[in-house]
């Protein structure tokens, strides 16, 4: 299981709390697009507000993050480290910080 | 006994104030969506607990929220907004071409005769329609596709169609207004388009006879006379006789006629309502007095109305969508401004009470008249 950390919003958009557990489907390395997948097949009403529906790219505002590890960059098919792939840390989806 | 539904979109949420017909006690639900922005909600008017908001975020993008209960309850409903086709290029601010890019659900105008039948006009600016409550769109694309398409421009708020006329007496006739490239007028349920610009003059566009390139602000129309079409232009206020064939100036003694909104009394046709704003690099009240202007003779003569606005130190805002009238007699009208306060007049507009005075920055008012 797979577990993902969603932003305040997302959570009450969802209708959940705290972090979310998801099978992802595969038999190779876990990756940050199929963890979007797996978050959007669960939660049909969050796709469209991490990724855009018709280009899948990352929303400019949206980051990704395991543990300390800035993944917004990264392509779909780049592999979680262990950590999170085997549940000991969430993926965490995060809204970039505004305000001052 | 009858009341009203004031749907409120904001800043920070949506809110719902209900009365009954007297309009003077205000029950006051929400936030609904809080946190998010809520550019419009609106109701069916063939099934009137049928209501839809657009929950937009610079952060998350485009909701759409449909409730069946008036507003007690609401489910997500469809967000995809697809372009059709290749989209092509617009004119972006320096003139250079930019793609077409959706950002936002700025008004949805739902089917005066079916519930699941709902327009979404968006930015970048486009006509989408869904006939299925919302969790389908389709884009009619022959308004984006009109031949001057690649020489819209966006006006300082993004380019937004923001206004969607539906004629009551003809299901295959529509306007709509798009900012900064004017007002569009289809005869063939949304097959095809005609700008609708004559008579229209701006500054900034020397030719007088540009098809395209005018900031609309708003539109207004009376149901029983659908060819009369009102007009707050960025500067002017403009009137139609002949549905949007051709405009001409009606802005007579108004202090300013820089503005966003413009409505119509329920029960009189050349009965019209607007709030003039200074200017436009300075987006408030002249004077700092907060004052509704009416016209009881379709426009050029005009009136100031105060009684229970500010008329002092006053310098908000009232926004394009943030003006509207119920269907009781005497007609309400009610508007919302960037301050938070929304206003309602159960007179016709001789007097004024705020219904609320400190929700977030309004965007848009809409009012629903109940059995």
């Amino acid at each position: 299981m797979i577990r993902v950390a969603l932003p305040a919003h997302l959570r009450t958009l969802a209708g959940v709390t705290g972090e979310v557990s998801l099978d992802v489907d595969g038999d190779g390395p876990v990756t940050t697009g199929a963890v979007l997948d797996a978050l959007e097949r669960r939660y049909p009403v969050l796709r469209g507000t991490v990724r855009d529906h018709a280009t899948r790219r990352r929303r400019p505002f949206i980051r990704f993050f395991a543990g300390e590890d800035d993944l917004s960059h990264e392509a779909p098919d780049f592999p979680l480290p262990d950590a999170v792939a085997s549940g000991r840390e969430p993926f965490s989806i995060v809204g970039a910080m505004a305000g001052g | 006994m009858s009341g009203v539904r004031v749907l409120v979109g904001t800043r920070k949420g949506a809110f719902i104030l209900t009365s009954d017909g007297q309009r003077r006690q205000w029950d006051v639900a929400g936030p609904h969506f809080g946190g998010w922005e809520i550019y419009h909600v609106k109701g069916s008017p063939a099934a009137p607990d049928r209501l839809y908001a657009s929950q937009t975020s610079g952060w998350f993008g485009q909701v759409i929220q449909r409730s069946d209960d008036g507003g007690r309850t609401w489910e997500a409903v469809g967000n995809e907004f697809a372009y059709d086709g290749v989209p092509g290029t617009h004119q972006w601010y320096d003139g250079t071409p930019h793609p077409w890019e959706f950002a936002r659900v700025w008004h949805l105008e739902p089917s005066p005769t079916d519930p699941d039948t709902i327009y979404a006009g968006v930015e970048d600016a486009a006509l989408f329609r869904s006939a299925d409550g919302g969790l389908t769109w389709q884009e009619l694309s022959g308004l984006r596709e009109h031949g001057s398409g690649p020489n819209w421009q966006p006006g300082a708020g993004g380019m937004c169609l923001h206004t969607i006329l539906l004629d009551p007496a003809d299901a295959a006739r529509m306007f709509v207004a798009i900012s900064a490239a004017g007002v569009f007028r289809t005869d063939d349920a949304g097959k095809t388009w005609q700008a609708a610009n004559r008579g229209l003059v701006s500054e900034g566009i020397p030719d007088p006879d540009a098809e395209v390139g005018h900031c609309v602000h708003r539109l207004a129309m009376h149901p029983s006379r659908p060819d009369v079409l009102f007009m707050q232009k960025h500067w002017d206020v403009m009137r139609s006789d002949d549905g949007a064939g051709s405009w001409h100036e009606v802005s007579g003694n108004l202090p300013t006629d820089f503005g966003f909104v413009i409505d119509v009394h329920a029960h009189e046709p050349d009965t019209i309502y607007v709030v003039p704003i200074h200017s436009d690099s300075e987006h408030y009240p002249p004077e700092g007095k907060l004052r509704v202007y009416r016209s009881r003779t379709g426009g050029n003569e005009w009136e100031p109305l105060t009684d229970g606005l500010p008329q002092a130190h006053c310098y908000v805002n009232v926004l394009r969508d943030a003006l509207a009238v119920d269907d009781l007699d005497p007609c309400g009208v009610y508007f919302g401004t960037t301050g938070g306060q929304v206003y309602a007049s159960a007179d016709a507009g001789d007097s004024w009470t705020p219904i609320v005075r400190d929700l977030p920055a309004v965007l848009s008012v809409e009012v629903q008249t109940l059995p």
